[in-house]
């Protein structure tokens, strides 16, 4: 590690983990109550599991975003971050704020945690993503400004690189648009019109500038490709980001009441929102090939490698499937958008931060990378992660084809219900599919208990002195 | 730390990195603006040939409709937009062949002062429109008219933008023969804005 400053990062990290095991397990809960329905029932019913599976997830990504940024801005600006103090504070109050909101959900009726939290003075709740109590809105408002007020002045004060740059406009983005989740209007349709600046803005905007220059960071630090090849193909991805995805939020205002127009809009844009996610697996599959030393963290390698292909899948090809109108008129919100929701968080969300945390982890903990047998346990929490992963888009694909042409397409539908009923067997396997993606997460947890000899990366870069960062 | 210290031998990171000084590259300028030249390409031609297909669902509507466009105001719009092609292209002519900075940056001036010309009219032909109460949601022929234009238009306004930019820095000398990679890449910009003018002058305002 080069600054000590940088070290703030591990708490982030450690508690993005923490939750992540929590996120899974939740999701385990309600996989099983969508066959067996009263599963835990009262203490947790479907619609509280499912509150937490999706909190959680995004609670966990926002700690590994922050904590990315913690690691990246002072190496990248090479000056030590402006208030380490402050990052630390921001993270317990951001900790104990998420694991009450947590325990509110779990312990109070959502309606009493309205009462109680103040939602009558400012109705935010309610909305799904953004179930949080007001109290809770506010302190995220306030741990995202004063990270971002520590970050810029950092920067400020260092050198500014592309990757740092793009980094900040993603997390000044991130915080913008979480504002419009204090907007709350009467009327439905400007409703939802504004809910999705806040969801889609993030992870189809701003969210894949950060994924961006995560990728980015970490293909410099393994490949030791010139930085400015990296950045340029950064700049052409982010464009190719912004030009499709800003209007692509017209494919969430196909139904909901908002004038016709976006139906063509909607379609034309976000039909081409798969190219940066292209454009991305061919930059690291480039950098990787053209790589000037053989780093020996491979496990981040992989980690990054795996983030352009299940990124461009899930988000790309997934979405693409159900993205356009006369398509989204049948499989609007079925297992369809389930199936593409799990892959695409999962490949380009979930995985950018394990690619920043495998590599930054090791360099935190005062190695270049991990041992070989760590790293042997960390790629197979790779692939049990990511092919369950891709089995469980897999099934919620069939379960979604199946239910658009039991319940919509077929010329006697069939109502809901029945549906359900009909395609249990896709959502049985499925759980069994999920609980070997959680065994993934165990090898994963555990690899960083493995022991063993910790390779450095002057023995392993044949030659090259003076290229790393990490301790020789 | 960083990669710059590296081995700069290698030819790694040949395709995206500045091409080398002496020799004009092919394509002319920066390849990465040929990435985002055919992204932007790729995004009109999705938004023609949906143009194209919503035509063919009610072509009697859209031939009714494309009587009421202006097409000697689209004509000389055109016009327009060739011309500040052709002034581009001497631009870069001058700078790069010729070394003269002044009479590229010139050309460059003469250049955006077509394309302001270009939104100028482009401006009187909205507000006659808008005056007429036509909106996105009249038809789909106005929806599409009013989506293809102005998503063009914003691209005029980008590329007088970068043109604004060359003509600052040749006017300062900033190019030559040999370092012009700037100068060669904003030229390629422009011209893709034209060609896409190109074919959506004779699809919306003349083919029936």
């Amino acid at each position: 590690m080069q600054y000590k400053s940088q070290a703030v990062a591990k708490p982030y990290f450690i508690a993005a983990i923490g939750l992540f095991i929590g996120q899974i397990l939740f999701g385990l809960i309600m996989g099983l109550q969508y066959v067996v329905g009263d599963f835990l029932f009262p203490a947790i019913p479907f619609n509280i599991a499912r509150m937490v599976h999706t909190n959680l997830l995004i609670v966990w990504l926002l700690f590994g975003f922050m904590g990315a940024a913690y690691y990246m801005v002072p190496e990248e600006s090479e000056t030590e971050l402006y208030s380490p103090r402050l990052a630390m504070a921001l993270f317990w109050i951001f900790l104990v704020a998420g694991a009450l909101t947590i325990v509110g959900y779990l312990m109070v009726p959502y309606a009493k945690l309205a009462e109680m939290t103040g939602n009558d003075l400012l109705a935010t709740m309610g909305r799904e993503f953004l179930e949080q109590p007001l109290l809770t809105k506010v302190g995220i408002v306030i741990v995202a400004l004063g990270f971002l007020f520590n970050l810029t002045l950092t920067l400020l004060k260092g050198r500014k690189t592309s990757i740092s740059l793009v980094l900040l406009m993603g997390l000044w983005g991130l915080a913008v648009f979480f504002l419009f989740s204090f907007y709350n209007p009467e009327n439905l349709v400007k409703d939802k019109f504004y809910w999705w600046w806040v969801v889609h803005l993030w992870v189809e905007g701003v969210w894949e500038l950060i994924l961006g220059a995560l990728l980015a960071f970490v293909l410099i630090k393994v490949t030791g490709v010139d930085r400015e090849v990296i950045e340029k193909w950064l700049y052409v991805i982010i464009t190719l980001t912004l030009i499709t995805g800003i209007i692509g939020t017209g494919h969430h205002y196909f139904w909901i009441g908002t004038p016709a127009y976006w139906k063509w809009w909607g379609s034309i844009f976000s039909a081409l929102e798969p190219i940066p996610f292209f454009a991305m697996t061919v930059f690291a599959f480039n950098m990787v090939n053209r790589r000037r030393r053989d780093h020996p963290n491979r496990a981040a390698t992989l980690w990054a490698l795996g983030t352009g292909v299940m990124a461009f899948l899930g988000a790309g090809v997934w979405g693409f499937l159900h993205t356009l109108a006369p398509v989204n008129y049948y499989t609007h919100g079925t297992q369809i958008t389930a199936a593409h929701g799990h892959m695409a968080f999962y490949g380009a969300y979930v995985m950018v931060v394990l690619t920043i945390i495998s590599y930054a982890m090791p360099v935190l903990r005062g190695r270049a990378a991990n041992s070989n047998r760590a790293q042997v346990v960390e790629m197979w929490s790779f692939w049990l992660m990511t092919i369950s992963m891709v089995f469980i888009t897999l099934f919620l694909t069939a379960a979604g084809v199946l239910q658009v042409w039991l319940q919509r397409f077929s010329t006697s539908p069939l109502p809901f219900m029945v549906v359900q009923d009909q395609i249990s067997l896709f959502y049985w396997m499925r759980e069994v599919t999920g609980v070997i993606f959680l065994l993934g997460l165990v090898a994963y947890v555990a690899s960083f208990f493995v022991k063993g000899e910790a390779a450095t990366l002057a023995s392993s870069t044949s030659g090259r002195a003076g290229i790393g960062t990490q301790p020789a | 730390m960083n990669a710059h210290s590296l081995d700069t031998t290698l030819s790694a990171p040949a395709s995206l990195a500045a091409p080398a000084p002496e020799a004009r590259s092919t394509p002319p300028g920066d390849l990465a603006i040929w990435f985002f030249i055919l992204a932007e390409l790729l995004v009109f031609a999705v938004f023609f040939a949906a143009y194209a297909f919503a035509r063919a669902q009610d072509v009697a509507l859209f031939n009714a409709m494309q009587d009421h466009l202006d097409r000697n105001a689209g004509g000389i719009n055109t016009v327009l937009l060739i011309t500040a092609s052709w002034c581009v292209a001497r631009a870069v002519r001058a700078v790069c062949e010729h070394g003269r900075s002044a009479t590229g940056a010139h050309w460059l001036a003469a250049a955006i002062a077509c394309g302001g010309g270009f939104l100028a009219l482009k401006c009187v032909e909205y507000a006659g429109k808008f005056a007429a109460g036509i909106s996105l949601s009249t038809n789909t022929f106005w929806m599409f008219y009013l989506s293809l234009t102005f998503f063009h238009f914003m691209h005029v306004i980008l590329g007088l933008v970068i043109l604004s930019i060359l003509w600052l820095q040749t006017r300062r000398g900033g190019y030559g023969p040999g370092h012009a990679n700037g100068l060669e890449s904003g030229a390629a910009y422009w011209h893709m804005v034209d060609l896409v003018w190109i074919v959506l002058f004779p699809l919306v305002y003349v083919m029936r």
